[in-house]
């Protein structure tokens, strides 16, 4: 899936303004971004539910303006409600209908049984709890042998074992290759989950990249004592060098094997007293944190 | 395309079964029919001897178009009402995200609730119209003449009615839809109605209002057409012949083929709007 130049204005306030995007196969994609900074229009307009002003969408190799490219994507909307009247089942059954695609009985029920919903499945969706109309809907998104997935939100619903068994359903969609797209204000999830990641703000893409090169920067935190000016020379030589007490942290520009090793190394030859020595990573909520804070800045 | 149009006709027929739609609708009717029969009886036995027989007639026509406006107006609310939340009420909830997310155009799933709601609403007025036909002639032994082309009219209404409510249903909220829909259905009966009078008085002025009604949405002009199909053609003379235009229950002409002809037409550039403002619509 790629989409480019993506544009839509909802009367004089500009929803999404000039997104482009691309999912692999078998890659998995997170979309972050504070509330209202164009996400799900953005999933919309991939799947054809919402006319974007400008930009063009590509799915599974085809123009996303013909049905046809969406028969093997799955979805799962923010907004999830399903036909109260149909059972678990039949809603399924429906859904394989209408994707066009040849599903069988077994399957429809092992997927049924993979979001928990096995024992449920001959029951009426409007006696469903939320929790499960949401399990539901993660069903009805992959039941018809999808290759794309986009899920909205797709645990806003669930509790902790729920939110377990996603990670594990979209960690295995990706070992069979089919590619996700992932919209969740969890960056925790996000991070075990996804391969790559786009953050948006206002509409517009403020930083996309691989997890790597997102939280490139790496820092190490450092229990020293005995410090001579020499030593705190080779710590600020090292990277930018944050001090509390007894505890350097030093984040490191550049991280390779030996990085960590050589300082420690001249710290002791220094005659600096090493007691403890912990890697750290930014975690992806500061970078979030601190790219919608930049953005806001430049606009102020 | 029709994989998709009938997968969600068929749908929209298990919904009107699943929300009770067709039981409550089943059980208003076997109470009015009940109650007409019983009327109709008592009839029968009161006036046994001191009615002619095209009196007789007469007032079978007339309770017949009577009742029977009683099932189109049944079918106008139900149609209506159904329309509002099975359309927009869906995009409104979200129920149609996932739906119209699969691999089919929109205009296609629009024509399937469409065909599913003119099968239950038509189906409806055939069948309790059917059963009413024959408890008329059970008590009062009255068939009337035209009695396959008066039920198809009276489906022909309720497709025109629904129609006109999906419409609305792709444009305004589901109450919205459903109580513009029925007020338009009220109105255009009551234009009609002064039209009539306005006809049997001789005044042009009044009678274009009937005339303009019926051509702005055809429902009275079906209705009128149906009218006539139950009615014993002598009944009219009875009643006094063109007078008879001021009565409401009592129709003086068949439709002609022009008239039918637009209908068609009307509920074909009507459902295209309907498309049109579907297919354009930000979900």
């Amino acid at each position: 899936m790629w989409c480019t130049g993506l544009r839509k204005r909802y009367g004089k306030r500009t929803a999404v303004d000039g997104v482009s995007l691309e999912v692999g196969r078998g890659e998995v994609v997170g979309l972050l971004g504070p509330n209202g900074a164009g996400k799900t229009t953005v999933i919309k307009m991939l799947l054809g539910l919402v006319r974007p002003d400008a930009g063009e969408v590509m799915l599974l190799g085809r123009p996303a303006a013909e049905p046809a490219a969406r028969a093997r994507v799955g979805y799962l909307p923010e907004l999830f409600r399903y036909q109260p009247w149909l059972s678990a089942a039949e809603v399924l059954e429906l859904h394989v209908r209408l994707s066009g695609m040849d599903v069988t009985a077994d399957e429809r029920r092992d997927v049924l049984a993979l979001v928990g919903l096995a024992d449920r499945a001959g029951d009426r969706v409007g006696g469903f709890s939320k929790g499960m109309q949401q399990r539901l809907g993660l069903a009805v998104a992959l039941v018809a042998r999808p290759e794309f997935v986009v899920l909205d939100e797709p645990t806003s619903a669930l509790d902790p074992l729920g939110r377990v068994d996603v990670r594990d359903i979209v960690l295995s969609l990706r070992s069979r290759g089919i590619a996700v797209l992932l919209n969740s204000h969890l960056i925790g999830e996000v991070e075990r989950v996804c391969d790559r990641v786009v953050i948006l703000d206002r509409g517009r893409v403020a930083a996309s990249g691989s997890l790597l090169e997102l939280l490139g920067q790496h820092e190490v935190r450092m229990h020293l004592t005995g410090v001579p000016p020499a030593g705190e020379a080779r710590l600020a030589g090292a990277g930018q060098v944050h001090r509390e007490g007894e505890w350097f942290t030093v984040a490191l520009p550049v991280d390779d094997e030996a990085t960590v090793p050589d300082l420690v190394a001249d710290l002791a030859a220094l005659g600096v007293r090493v007691h403890a020595v912990e890697p750290g990573r930014i975690s992806l909520e500061e970078r979030l944190l601190g790219i919608l804070r930049d953005g806001s800045e430049e606009r102020s | 395309m029709t994989r998709v149009v009938l997968t969600v006709a068929g749908l929209t027929l298990r919904e009107a079964a699943r929300r009770r739609v067709l039981l409550a609708l089943a059980v208003l009717t076997l109470v009015l029919i009940a109650v007409s029969g019983w009327g109709f009886s008592r009839f029968a036995a009161e006036t046994g001897g001191t009615l002619t027989s095209g009196e007789a007639r007469l007032t079978a026509s007339i309770l017949l178009n009577l009742v029977m406006f009683g099932y189109s107006l049944i079918a106008a609310l139900g149609t209506a009402f159904l329309a509002g939340p099975t359309l927009a009420g869906e995009t409104e909830s979200g129920i149609a995200l996932a739906v119209l997310a699969r691999p089919i155009r929109r205009s296609a799933f629009l024509l399937g609730k469409w065909l599913g709601l003119v099968t239950f609403g038509a189906g409806f007025v055939v069948l309790a119209g059917l059963a009413q036909i024959v408890v008329v002639r059970l008590t009062v032994d009255y068939w009337p003449p035209s009695p396959v082309t008066a039920l198809a009219l009276l489906a022909a209404q309720t497709t025109v009615l629904l129609t006109l409510a999906v419409l609305l249903s792709t444009v305004i909220s589901p109450m919205a839809s459903g109580v513009v829909a029925v007020g338009l259905f009220c109105t255009t009966w009551v234009a009609g109605v002064v039209g009539g009078i306005g006809a049997a008085l001789g005044n042009d002025g009044v009678a274009r209002v009937g005339a303009v009604s019926r051509v702005l949405l055809p429902t009275d002009g079906l209705w009128r057409g149906a009218m006539h199909g139950f009615q014993d053609p002598s009944a009219l003379l009875q009643f006094g012949g063109a007078d008879g235009e001021a009565f409401p229950f009592l129709s003086v002409a068949p439709l002609t083929v022009a008239y039918l002809g637009w209908a068609v037409l009307w509920v074909a550039m009507v459902w295209g709007l309907a498309a049109v403002s579907f297919v354009r619509r930000d979900l």
